[in-house]
């Protein structure tokens, strides 16, 4: 029984490690995270604006609940890295001149603090300088507020405010492209014409003080100095990012242990019972010394539990050493300065409850019934098992039969129950492995979507504010460009009913040729010359349909609020936005022909000209390339997509194996006489392992259809449950993912059927002929 | 012992045993289950090996049968040496030329006695049809049974419908009535007695079971490991008039 319980304890190992490496990640970035916020003053509220006296910090600290306050000057700017010719874009941010940030500190991982004195001194993120290679000391081109500069890097650093370091609007992380900087507040206030004055601010508020009162007030206070808007942590980007991924481990948490809970119940069941059954010689015995049926029942849920809890003590094991990997690669993703592993002690007591709790509701039935057998009746051998001619040979199939193909259907005909747990469990093992692997698809798809179909531009320039439509004949002048389309791109609190959602207006132009509106079906719509399309989460959250009257209150300029009705739907998988024809934007805006940017289509040959000329462009704040930006998605992903790839075949190889492997042990040992019979009637190794392993082939080949089915369904709950604005996954699952699943139970089922084959190979022939059935 | 038998022509000699000893180490025991057997098995005969349990017959019908190996000795089958045979001749040697009856019938439980029949007929070489076969041994109106619905004796005769149907050149049968009543076990023996005077089968008996060796032509009588004694019956019995 040795392998059996191997097979059993290595399916628990994977529940539990699973189980135990997702939560304590989630556990231990919630708590990195925690105490680098505390530590380093992560602010509570924050809020943009185009300029406000100093002053006004004043009548900031009056609205009540508010606690701490920060004023900063804060921009985005272009950078010229020698040697890296693509575009790069920064968001520099201010440091006080003297004494460190009140709020947003620094984690100064090398270097130091910036010389307020100095106007060509900044610290850097630190993803950005391994990205780079940079170290204190090197140097590098900006262009701050029109002036190309020389920039000195002095130290390398992390903020709690940046610990996703994503520019926003992008798709990912992108640390060669994006980068952190800071700034004395001095130089800053210099260069941008800021001396006395913010265009940012970040609170901390009271433990007893609402939030949104406090932002209201502080709206109200804002507004008449171009404020776009404050908003929570909640809002925030990088706080964003990372509680989605907290929901995503606590989902995954759940989902993937289960499974493996769920089938190693089956199995220990499976193999108790079947132990049970081979003992009822030993128990009618020990019941006729006089042993109660308490301490027979014991007997047998001692050893379910010695099972169990090799399980978990491997389990937790494993788990630690996943745990920490996985850890690892978040770190590259989210910049802590540390990572505090930590693993709860009511997490290892969960898991070792509910999977004791399984395995015991898994096996009491059989134990029930071994206990309460009367001496009597045990000591009988079992009665003949009673087989019939399966449907297969009713509808006439039968003469088409080999006699070991014959004992194969027989064999499962006669115990569908248990011919259909192992498909199940097998077809289990199929789906772990496509849900764990489809991101892979569901990616790619989302990439096809959003840059193939919807985003056909090469190149999004932007402009450091709106700007006349003529600033595109500029552009369009560059040689290499041969296309250009405009666009206005506005920030927007969006109302229907009590809800609200904060994001931004898209204005195109219609009938654009390089930026499409799809609809459901991924089809092309026209964009109508009023109102406003709607991604389609949307619509969801703010629970309005086509056809309901909008209240878009714009949060820059003039800050019109107007009602318009939303016309259409859009399937969007990442963010969520309204569009409107590029006119009917400017109508609303009050503002003639102004533009935020541009679209380009340009000759690859001359992008890196293109680049050259646009980082000298005074008006051009930030250029995207497409290219770029999904090579970089699949570089940042590819390490997690690797691990989790990793995790989840090692995962599926377990549960098929230890599917697998017991049901072979088992028919193994139920049939072993059988098979020795036929070893005697001169047939050889290969041909009785067909009729034993024969069996396995057909329930694991009709298992792998089901596990499709499964795993498809598993995808589409993932997706569902992991949607939100930020980005929603399609379920998409492509071939090369269920012949990869498929693959891996396939092997997974051969490694343990050669294993049982070997020891068929042993058969003992003349005791098979000695024993009684 | 068996120099009685020495005008028999060589070539209608099938088994040629000649010192053939089995030990087994049981744990720290070692158990000598043959102590050099000599014997002859000669074509067409009836043998029934007696002997208490513990004096080896089953283990010499073992490795006739090529189910087990020797520690020493030789058996001779139509002049190869079966104790130096690989894995692969022996599963062809039981394949093609033995027949078997166990003491537990060893049907499988998933096939009808047709199928039973089959699962040999499939894979011999001159077979007979399966129906055939169990009409010898008279079941051949239960050709679509299982074993669970036959009761032990009918269970015997489709094990011995299975064990001729190769048509083997002989026919091994260990305590063939073992697990039966003494009615039940009569008509199976009539039913091998039967094949080997119809077919001509060789076919060996083991029994500890005195009565039945009147049916036989040559009774060997085992004890310890050694044959202790070969007698032949002037008249033989039929089944039909055995009793016990």
């Amino acid at each position: 029984m040795r392998g059996q319980v191997f097979a059993i304890a290595l399916v628990i190992v994977s529940g539990v490690s699973t189980y135990v490496m997702l939560i304590s990640v989630m556990d231990s970035l919630n708590l990195t995270r925690d105490k680098f916020y505390k530590d380093y003053g992560f602010a509570e509220v924050f809020a943009s604006l185009k300029r406000a006296p100093e002053i006004l910090k004043n009548r900031i600290d009056e609205i009540p609940g508010v606690d701490q306050i920060e004023t900063r000057v804060a921009a985005n700017v272009k950078l010229d890295i020698k040697g890296f010719p693509e575009p790069v874009t920064a968001r520099l941010v201010s440091v006080p001149d003297v004494g460190s940030p009140l709020l947003n500190r620094l984690y100064i991982r090398r270097g130091r603090m910036v010389d307020p004195w100095k106007d060509n001194e900044v610290v850097v993120s630190e993803a950005f300088a391994e990205a780079h290679r940079f170290k204190p000391g090197d140097s590098f081109g900006a262009v701050i507020n029109s002036k190309w500069k020389t920039l000195v890097i002095v130290g390398i650093a992390l903020s709690p405010e940046f610990v996703l370091q994503a520019r926003p609007g992008a798709i990912s992380p992108d640390y060669k492209r994006y980068a952190i900087l800071w700034m004395g507040r001095n130089a800053m206030g210099t260069a941008y014409d800021m001396k006395g004055a913010f265009n940012d601010v970040a609170l901390t508020i009271s433990d007893d003080a609402r939030l949104n009162d406090v932002l209201i007030q502080l709206d109200s206070l804002i507004d008449h100095y171009g404020g776009l808007g404050s908003y929570g942590r909640k809002d925030q980007i990088s706080h964003r990012f990372l509680s989605e991924e907290f929901k995503q481990l606590q989902r995954s948490a759940e989902i993937f242990p289960s499974i493996f809970i769920a089938v190693a119940a089956f199995l220990l069941n499976v193999v108790i019972s079947r132990t049970i059954s081979l003992q009822r010689e030993q128990i009618a015995t020990l019941k006729a010394f006089g042993y109660s049926n308490r301490v027979i029942g014991i007997h047998y849920i001692k050893m379910v539990l010695l099972i169990v809890l090799i399980g978990i003590a491997g389990g937790i094991a494993v788990g630690v050493w996943l745990g920490k990997g996985l850890g690892k690669i978040y770190m590259e993703f989210y910049r802590f300065p540390y990572l505090i592993y930590d693993l709860r002690p009511s997490v290892v007591t969960t898991a070792a409850f509910i999977t004791i709790g399984a395995a015991l509701a898994g096996t009491i039935h059989s134990v029930w019934k071994a206990s309460m057998l009367p001496p009597a009746e045990a000591m009988q051998p079992e009665t003949p098992a009673r087989y019939r001619k399966t449907i297969i040979e009713r509808i006439g199939l039968g003469p088409l039969l080999s006699q070991p193909t014959r004992i194969i259907i027989r064999n499962i005909g006669r115990r569908p129950i248990k011919s259909l747990l192992t498909i199940t469990g097998i077809s289990l093992s199929c789906a772990i492995m496509i849900a764990g692997t489809f991101s892979r698809d569901a990616v790619d798809f989302m990439i096809n979507v959003q840059f193939r179909l919807s985003q056909k531009e090469d190149m999004t320039v932007t402009f450091v504010e709106p700007t006349s439509k003529k600033a595109v004949y500029e552009l369009k002048g560059l040689a290499g460009v041969e296309h250009a389309e405009v666009f206005r791109s506005v920030p927007a609190r969006l109302r229907f009913g009590h809800r609200s959602y904060r994001t931004s207006i898209h204005g195109i132009e219609p009938d654009s040729n390089l930026h499409f509106l799809l609809d459901m079906n991924l089809k092309p719509i026209h964009l109508p010359p009023d109102g406003i399309v709607l991604t389609d989460y949307l619509s969801t959250i703010l629970g309005i349909r086509p056809g309901d009257m909008l209240t878009v209150e714009v949060l820059e300029g003039k800050r019109p609020i107007r009602q318009m009705p939303v016309i259409g739907l859009i399937k969007q998988y990442i963010g969520l936005q309204g569009y409107m024809d590029l006119s009917a934007l400017n109508r609303l805006l009050r503002e003639g022909n102004a533009i935020s940017g541009a679209y380009l289509s340009v000759d690859s040959l001359y992008q890196h000209e293109i680049y050259r000329r646009l980082i000298d462009m005074p008006r051009v704040v930030g250029t995207v390339v497409r290219k770029d930006e999904i090579r970089n998605f699949y570089e940042t992903q590819a390490e997690a997509l690797l691990f989790f790839t990793f995790v989840a075949t090692i995962l599926a190889g377990t549960i098929a194996f230890g599917v697998v492997y017991n049901s072979a042990r088992i028919a193994l040992a139920e049939r072993s006489r059988e098979l020795a019979s036929l070893r005697v009637l001169g047939y050889t190794r290969a041909e009785i392992s067909y009729i034993l392993l024969g069996e396995l082939g057909l329930l694991t080949l009709a298992a792998i259809p089901l596990g499709f089915i499964l795993g498809r369904a598993l995808c589409t709950y993932i997706a569902i449950a992991l949607s939100s604005d930020l980005f929603r996954i399609p379920a998409s699952v492509e071939p090369a993912t269920y012949s990869l699943a498929a693959t891996v139970v396939v092997v997974s089922a051969c490694v343990s059927g050669l294993i049982v084959r070997h020891r068929l190979d042993r058969l003992d022939l003349v005791a098979a002929l000695k024993t009684r059935e | 012992m068996n120099g009685h038998m020495t005008e028999v022509q060589a070539e209608d000699i099938v088994f040629n045993v000649k010192g053939l000893t089995k030990v087994y180490q049981m744990g720290e025991v070692k158990v000598h289950a043959l102590r050099g057997v000599d014997m002859e098995i000669y074509s067409r005969e009836l043998i029934v090996m007696l002997g208490p349990s513990g004096s080896g017959k089953s283990t010499l019908l073992n490795i006739i049968g090529g189910l087990d190996t020797a520690t020493s000795g030789q058996v001779i089958y139509r002049g190869k040496d079966i104790t130096k045979a690989t894995e692969q001749e022996l599963t062809e040697y039981r394949r093609f030329h033995v027949g078997f009856v166990f003491q537990f019938y060893n049907l499988i439980p998933s096939l009808t006695a047709r199928e039973n029949v089959a699962v040999v007929t499939d894979i011999a070489k001159r077979p007979m049809k399966p129906e055939d076969a169990l009409a010898i041994v008279g079941l051949g109106e239960r050709l679509d049974h299982f074993p669970s619905q036959l009761s032990g004796g009918e269970q015997q005769r489709v094990a011995i419908a299975r064990a001729i149907s190769k048509n083997p050149e002989v026919l091994l049968c260990d305590e063939p009535t073992g697990a039966l009543d003494s009615a039940t076990g009569i008509v199976v023996l009539e039913a091998l007695e039967r094949v080997n005077r119809e077919l001509g089968t060789t076919t060996v008996v083991i029994t500890h079971n005195v009565d039945i060796a009147g049916m036989a032509d040559r009774v060997v009588h085992l004890s310890n490991g050694l044959i202790s004694e070969i007698t032949r019956n002037i008249v033989k019995k039929p089944p039909g008039q055995l009793r016990w």
